[in-house]
């Protein structure tokens, strides 16, 4: 795949641009998961995309994320033709952070083991130089008093956690989320949330830079007042809604169904 | 070896799990064709980590190194009370049964050293040092490996930018290459010391001074460097199938054990194929 060489002209390129983009699945190489995907993310934008569980929301995460190349179509990156394995274009790549479904931490290091090993790769950084990044953000997040727990030891909330600490550590642009909110308890998903605002609005360790978000979900409940953007995945297609005003009393059946209003939820 | 182990494309993987006739000349073309694209699988994971070897060597020396260390450990130091039990007993074995049948030929025991050099330092110290590290540490590495690619950790590093030969493989390739090696000189010298000890105990009469005459005389230069190079073979060659099998295609946990089982197979079907090569070497010199 050819790449382009940086840009230097970021002002006006987008952040995420795919054009009749086909999606493949992570486990299946070769098969087909999403079809057709046309989709913009600009600077600052927060995006939320719903789908219901096997629509392909972690495979679409996954290749957004650059873990497999689109197996049709167009999809760059800050101008740059994804999946960037090329090893000098790695800053570019490291732009993008993504964090995953359950956290997939590497269990046999603790949580601060873990969150020091991109920076201690990349900077080339020992473990007592990373140790005051570390301990920020442990604070930042929360896990402070996780900081010596193997990791594969914790609950599945507080990895994923951990896994949003990892990705943050390389202080990245743009964050995927893959279903950051699958399987919390309330108190949990009130932190995502609030903490998700923050990282959109600059807040806490940004100071003042904002972050590009993209999460998926299984319910647009939670999202209808926090996200700026809604897209849902429906049979294959990436459909976007728009603005969050759109979402109450949408025609589209899926997204009635994912606000839950034959629950008498919506 | 399952057909869903099979690297390349998917459909060669179909066509391996095609139902074939049953008969003698598809089960041979099917085992073969099973064979070669396992070899191409391991050939090209080979190639792959010695280009990231050679050009990664020295990057992320923080990260790396630590871990080379404890891969040595692992497959060196941890190993070496394992290995001196299995020296001393390779010694009673091998002078044991020399010392009997050097008697019953009424041969004299100026062949005890010759014997020793012949069997342990060129076949059996390099061989049975790769096969024991094997068992210990290279089924670990599988399992260590298959249960981080099926709980998605190979895909949480590319997601930081962390090349997963460069921090899984290559810190394993080295420190089990040097391990074996570094254990087959122990093996080595524990199997000599423990065969004179039992040379002693069988009233042979050879006095130390004179056996280690016999040993000095009969190595040469080819056989510290062909048991250098050996050594480091098989414990790069079993390192690497060991971490093709574990992470160089998609594993669910329940496949981990059959990846484990193939791994060792292939890896035992491996050595003995490269001390093949060696022993041409002898042969030709």
């Amino acid at each position: 795949m050819t790449t382009a060489m940086p840009s230097t002209d970021t002002e006006n390129v987008p952040i995420i641009e795919m054009t009749g983009v086909r999606v493949g699945s992570l486990h299946e190489p070769g098969t087909t998961v999403l079809e057709d995907v046309t989709w913009r993310v600009e600077a600052c934008d927060y995006w939320l995309v719903a789908g219901m569980q096997g629509s392909g929301k972690s495979d679409f995460m996954a290749m957004t994320g650059g873990l497999m190349p689109p197996l049709a179509g167009s999809y760059r990156l800050f101008g740059q033709a994804m999946p960037i394995y090329e090893d000098k274009l790695l800053s570019e790549r490291l732009r993008l952070g993504l964090v995953f479904d359950g956290g997939h931490l590497l269990h046999q290091l603790t949580v601060a083991e873990n969150l020091a090993l991109p920076l201690q790769y990349h900077h080339n950084v020992n473990r007592d130089e990373a140790a005051n990044r570390v301990a920020a953000m442990l604070e930042w997040t929360g896990l402070d008093s996780w900081a010596d727990s193997i990791s594969g030891a914790l609950g599945r909330h507080w990895q994923k956690r951990v896994g949003l600490a990892r990705a943050l550590m390389l202080e990245p642009e743009i964050l995927l989320l893959d279903n950051p909110l699958g399987g919390m308890d309330l108190r949990h998903t009130m932190w995502w949330l609030d903490f998700l605002d923050q990282l959109s609005s600059g807040g806490g360790l940004l100071q003042g830079r904002k972050m590009t978000l993209v999460a998926t979900g299984e319910d647009l409940r939670p999202w209808q007042n926090r996200a700026g953007n809604f897209a849902v995945l429906k049979q294959g297609r990436l459909m976007t809604l728009g603005r969050r005003n759109v979402l109450a009393g949408h025609s589209e059946p899926l997204v009635r169904e994912l606000m839950a209003e034959g629950f008498g939820g919506g | 070896m399952e057909s869903g182990n099979v690297p390349g494309a998917p459909r060669l993987r179909l066509l391996l799990r095609a139902p074939l006739p049953e008969s003698y000349t598809n089960y041979a073309g099917r085992r073969l064709v099973r064979f070669l694209a396992t070899a191409q699988g391991v050939g090209a994971f080979a190639l792959i980590t010695l280009g990231v070897i050679v050009t990664k060597l020295r990057s992320a020396p923080e990260v790396t190194f630590p871990a080379i260390r404890r891969e040595l450990a692992r497959s060196g130091l941890q190993l070496l009370p394992l290995f001196l039990f299995m020296s001393v007993a390779t010694g009673l074995v091998v002078i044991g049964q020399a010392v009997l049948w050097l008697g019953r030929v009424g041969a004299n025991s100026l062949l005890l050293g010759p014997i020793v050099i012949y069997v342990v330092v060129r076949e059996v110290g390099p061989l049975l040092t790769a096969l024991l590290v094997l068992s210990r540490s290279g089924t670990a590495n599988v399992i260590e490996l298959g249960t981080a690619r099926a709980l998605g950790e190979v895909e949480a590093l590319e997601a930081v930018g962390i090349d997963p030969v460069h921090y899984l493989v290559m810190p394993r390739v080295i420190g089990m290459a040097l391990g074996v090696m570094s254990l087959t000189v122990y093996f080595i010298i524990g199997t000599l010391a423990s065969g004179y000890l039992c040379a002693f105990l069988n009233n042979v009469p050879l006095r130390p001074g004179d056996y280690f005459g016999q040993l000095a005389a009969n190595l040469t230069g080819l056989d510290f460097a062909i048991l250098a190079i050996k050594s480091c073979g098989f414990g790069a060659l079993i390192a690497v199938i060991t971490c093709y099998h574990g992470l160089a295609q998609p594993l669910q946990l329940d496949e981990v054990s059959r990846a484990t089982v193939r791994a060792v197979g292939q890896s035992i079907i491996a050595c003995v194929l490269l001390d093949a090569v060696f022993m041409f070497i002898y042969l030709a010199t």
